[in-house]
């Protein structure tokens, strides 16, 4: 299949976006589901194909050297002769590689958003083409992010993520926690945006060129790594407060990718993202939006290999956001929540493993634990997608059979809806590390990436693998066992309708297989095959932390004892404050609310009110007192007026004969 | 004896300030609009004495007049029917009780 | 030199004129006030007959004391008894319009008499104006032809029409 279908795998979602979202409502409910998921079927379709044609056709192979392909790339915005803003279609290996996971993962949320969004507790569901229309607008969104030939583009559709992310949640707009949930996630986004504009200006004006791939005889910044090396020193050495521009820009680009993929400090919009519907959670907050930040540094990476200042900072972030989100999942009881703070320690795992790619030096030179990282990090990302995606759609079935959230609400589960449990099961082994499911072979590149940049940075990451493990569980626990279900009355838990159990299997069967995706063959940072193998000390010793934390959520929550209750009562401290995730969510409160709205929003609403609107209501009441003044004049009387007007002409008459006879 | 222009142009002047007084004077709205009238032909009559005398080749004055007549007639039309309303609603066509659009 | 005809017709023309448009705005009757612009408007169509402009005073004829005068006298019969008088005048009222009137008739004399070199212009050729010949220019669209006006009144006219039938109707 030639590359230029991809075009099709960005129009076709747009098109159902607009037919679902402007005819949807003629159409009725089933047509609509059953339109949406056949367009994103056939596009899922050419998506592969385009993939695959790119990964095996070997022309695009030149001298050992996978090339990005330009496919389409029109000038959109002209400032200057040799400085355009284009908007196009390139494919490279992590952009063939983000084409199959989302669309996978849309796929598999389309077709189970027919079961899932035909009734909300038992009544039907407003909004259902709404849904599917937003659906359609998220996928071409991120579509077009992935396939992005310039970080002009990658912005405006990370702002199209942005506003369709903010639909989503807001799904249940009637619920007032949805909508907060909404414009929290928008406004946090929206700030990280900001400094990812910051970041795009000062490269831009350093560069003079957003293009990631050279066309039409010019290089773009990420052609190679004598061109981000050229790039990079465009800026000249220019500082500033004591570091190099460049740095800067990277910086605020990545703390742009940071606020998208909710790495700490800016995690807190997602967790409350969890309002929206499960499938949306499915979708966007597990599997492909929040990897759009991942994605976004795993762009620019040649960049950030030579601002080693930059990678520092992320490789920090990164690993201190997955340990944190990780404590908090472990104390969660609300079962989507503790699988977004998963969500958030696993990003930064993948962030991690990115910063940590450069660790072995100067350059390219040494080949070994360079691009390692960067390959571990887009394999987690797909396995990760794959699995994650999994368990969201478990954990909205459950929901879907026992109308809540809360772990309390569910226990013993695994009699009522087996093929959910043993789904969730895959995903939690997958998540967990244990081989041969997916999440092993990319955690264990991740751990020997870590391992590489120093024995810290490697045992850090293995504890929060081992945390993983034990939070999975203890999640899987509390819902399939601890105790025997409580049965209502008018319905019995039970798998759902096959629309939601056929992803469910589908999406098992490739988190067992997907770790044997060859990715250090298909996607590296330069295109180069890498020639990996499995480092047996880490590999066994990740397993081995694995079964830990899996023995002990097994001790802990297999059969209901006191043991977690107790553990509570003597940790309480750092239990509660785990519970309410460290109070982070009240320390933004505290600065937004008491800091900078009592500091700078309140003296400047007072000028405002004072003196803008002052001088207006100044003008407006001199006239209208002027007015009330002069309105006796206003008599009624016609005749009056007239006669006024009289004089007038008379007068005008006079002078004009005075001027002339003088 | 030569009739000159301004022997057109007294009568009009007079006419004109005819109209002026009438205006000026009158209370009943009907007789306004009459004085009103004699202004406007008295205007009339001047287009045309300066067309007919200072520039006979041409007719502008005298077109001028003709389409002044037109809208003159479609005015009064209006006028006298918001008249006739106006003594509908207050059984008046005094002007000097129909003081309701001041202030 | 004109024919005395001319002249003789002349006086009787302006002195209709003067006469009538002193009555108009003097009489007390307002049915008759009506009756004098009538006579003020046949004078003034004479006029225009004299000046050669037969379609004009024919115009002024059909339309002012055909149609305007008789939209006159039927205003006046709906809104009046039949017969009544308007109030005699207050003498400041009086004085007040005289002296208005008097003034403006006054400056626009002087200006007439102080910059007039053309008053003693006379009619010097024959300037009748051929009806096919009006016609022709009222249709055309040449340098010196009226189309767009003529266009702009009919539509006026239409305005009007429904403006008056709008206004009038009873509610």
């Amino acid at each position: 299949m030639p590359l230029s279908f991809s075009i099709a795998v960005i129009a076709i979602p747009l098109l159902m976006f607009l037919f679902l979202g402007l005819a949807g409502v003629k159409m009725g409910r089933k047509l609509t589901g059953v339109l949406g998921v056949i367009a994103m079927g056939v596009t899922t379709v050419i998506a592969y194909g385009v993939a695959l044609t790119y990964f095996f056709d070997s022309s695009y192979i030149v001298d050992g050297v996978r090339k990005a392909v330009i496919v389409w790339n029109p000038d959109w915005l002209s400032f200057a002769k040799d400085y355009v803003v284009r908007m196009g279609i390139a494919i490279d290996p992590i952009a063939a590689m983000m084409l199959v996971v989302i669309t996978t993962i849309s796929f598999m949320v389309h077709l189970y958003s027919l079961g899932y969004m035909s009734d909300h507790h038992g009544n039907p569901e407003k909004g259902f083409q709404r849904f599917y229309a937003d659906l359609a607008l998220f996928t071409f969104s991120m579509l077009g992010l992935v396939v992005a030939t310039n970080l002009f583009q990658i912005f405006v559709f990370f702002e199209m993520v942005g506003v369709s992310s903010y639909l989503l949640i807001g799904f249940y707009y009637h619920s007032p926690a949805a909508i907060h949930a909404s414009k929290k996630a928008f406004i946090v986004t929206r700030l990280a945006d900001l400094f990812f504009l910051l970041g795009i200006m000062i490269l831009g004006y350093y560069t003079k060129s957003f293009d990631f791939f050279g066309q039409n005889g010019l290089t773009g910044i990420c052609d190679s790594q004598e061109a981000a090396q050229s790039a990079i020193s465009m800026a000249g050495g220019a500082t500033f407060m004591g570091c190099s521009v460049m740095a800067w820009a990277l910086t605020f680009i990545f703390i742009g990718g940071a606020g998208k993929s909710a790495m700490y400090p800016l995690h807190i919009w997602l967790p409350d993202a969890m309002e929206g519907p499960t499938p949306v959670s499915a979708l966007i907050h597990a599997a492909t939006m929040v990897v759009a930040g991942v994605f976004l540094v795993a762009r620019l990476f040649p960049l950030y290999v030579i601002e080693q200042g930059a990678m520092e900072i992320i490789c920090v972030v990164g690993a201190f956001t997955a340990f944190y989100a990780a404590a908090i999942a472990c104390v969660q009881s609300d079962i989507k929540r503790a699988l977004a703070f998963s969500t958030i320690s696993q990003i930064a795992f993948m962030m991690t493993s990115l910063a940590v790619s450069s660790a072995n030096g100067a350059l390219i030179e040494i080949h070994g634990g360079y691009g390692l990282g960067y390959m571990a990090s887009m394999f987690h990302l797909f396995t990760h997608a794959m699995f994650k995606a999994l368990l969201f759609l478990c954990a909205g079935a459950i929901i879907h059979a026992v109308h809540s959230n809360e772990n309390s609400d569910m226990h013993g589960l695994h009699k009522y809806m087996p093929i959910t449990s043993i789904a969730f099961l895959i995903g939690c082994l997958a998540i967990a590390g244990i081989p041969p499911f997916a999440g092993f072979w990319s955690k264990d590149e991740i751990l020997v990436a870590c391992y590489e940049k120093g024995l810290g940075w490697g045992l850090w990451m293995s504890a929060v693998a081992g945390m993983t493990a034990f939070y999975m569980f203890r999640i899987y626990f509390l819902i399939f066992h601890w105790k025997e279900h409580k049965v209502h009355t008018e319905h019995k838990p039970a798998d759902q309708v096959w629309t939601m159990t056929l992803p469910l299997i589908i999406l098992s069967v490739v988190s067992v297989v997907a770790g044997f995706v060859p990715m250090h063959d298909l996607v590296t940072w330069d295109g180069k095959e890498l020639h990996t193998q499995l480092n047996w000390t880490v590999a066994g010793s990740s397993v081995g932390i694995a079964c830990v934390g899996i023995a002990l959520a097994f001790v802990m929550y297999f059969k209901e004892n006191a043991l977690p209750s107790k553990m509570k009562n003597a940790f309480s401290g750092l239990w509660e404050a785990a519970y309410h995730r460290f109070y982070m969510d009240e320390l933004y409160q505290f600065i937004t609310h008491k800091v900078i709205f009592k500091a700078i929003c309140v003296p400047i609403a007072w000028f405002d009110r004072k003196f803008i609107d002052g001088f207006m209501n100044l003008m407006a009441d001199a006239t209208s007192q002027a007015a009330y003044g002069i309105r006796r004049l206003q008599s009624g009387s016609i005749q009056g007026y007239v006669y006024l007007y009289l004089i007038g002409a008379l007068a005008i008459a006079v002078v004009g004969m005075v001027c002339v006879l003088m | 004896m030569d009739l000159t222009l301004l022997m057109y142009l007294i009568p009009s002047l007079i006419m004109f300030g005819c109209g002026v007084y009438g205006f000026l004077t009158r209370k009943n709205m009907i007789a306004i609009m009459i004085s009103l009238e004699l202004m406007l032909n008295s205007i009339d009559i001047n287009f045309v004495v300066f067309n007919r005398f200072l520039f006979p080749d041409q007719y502008e004055g005298m077109f001028f007049t003709l389409f002044a007549i037109a809208i003159a007639a479609a005015e009064t039309a209006v006028a006298l029917a918001i008249i006739i309303n106006v003594f509908r609603a207050v059984k008046n066509v005094d002007i000097n009780e129909i003081t309701k659009l001041k202030f | 030199m004109e024919s005395v005809g001319n002249i003789f017709m002349y006086f009787i023309i302006a002195l209709a004129i003067i006469v009538f448009s002193v009555l108009t705005v003097t009489t007390r009757k307002i049915l008759r006030s009506a009756t004098y612009l009538l006579f003020v408007l046949f004078a003034t169509a004479l006029l225009y007959f004299q000046m050669d402009y037969e379609f004009l005073g024919a115009v002024q004829i059909a339309v002012y004391a055909g149609g305007i005068v008789v939209l006159f006298v039927f205003s006046i019969l709906l809104t009046h008894r039949p017969g009544e008088k308007a109030d005699a005048l207050s003498s400041q009222r009086r004085w007040l319009g005289l002296s208005a009137a008097v003034l403006g008739v006054a400056a626009c004399g002087y200006a007439l008499l102080s910059y007039g070199k053309f008053c003693t212009a006379q009619i010097t050729k024959d300037g009748a104006l051929e009806i096919h010949e009006l016609g022709k220019l009222l249709l055309s669209t040449d340098k010196f032809g009226y189309l767009l006006p003529f266009e702009a009144v009919s539509v006026l006219l239409l305005a009007c029409i429904i403006g008056g039938v709008v206004i009038a109707r009873r509610r």
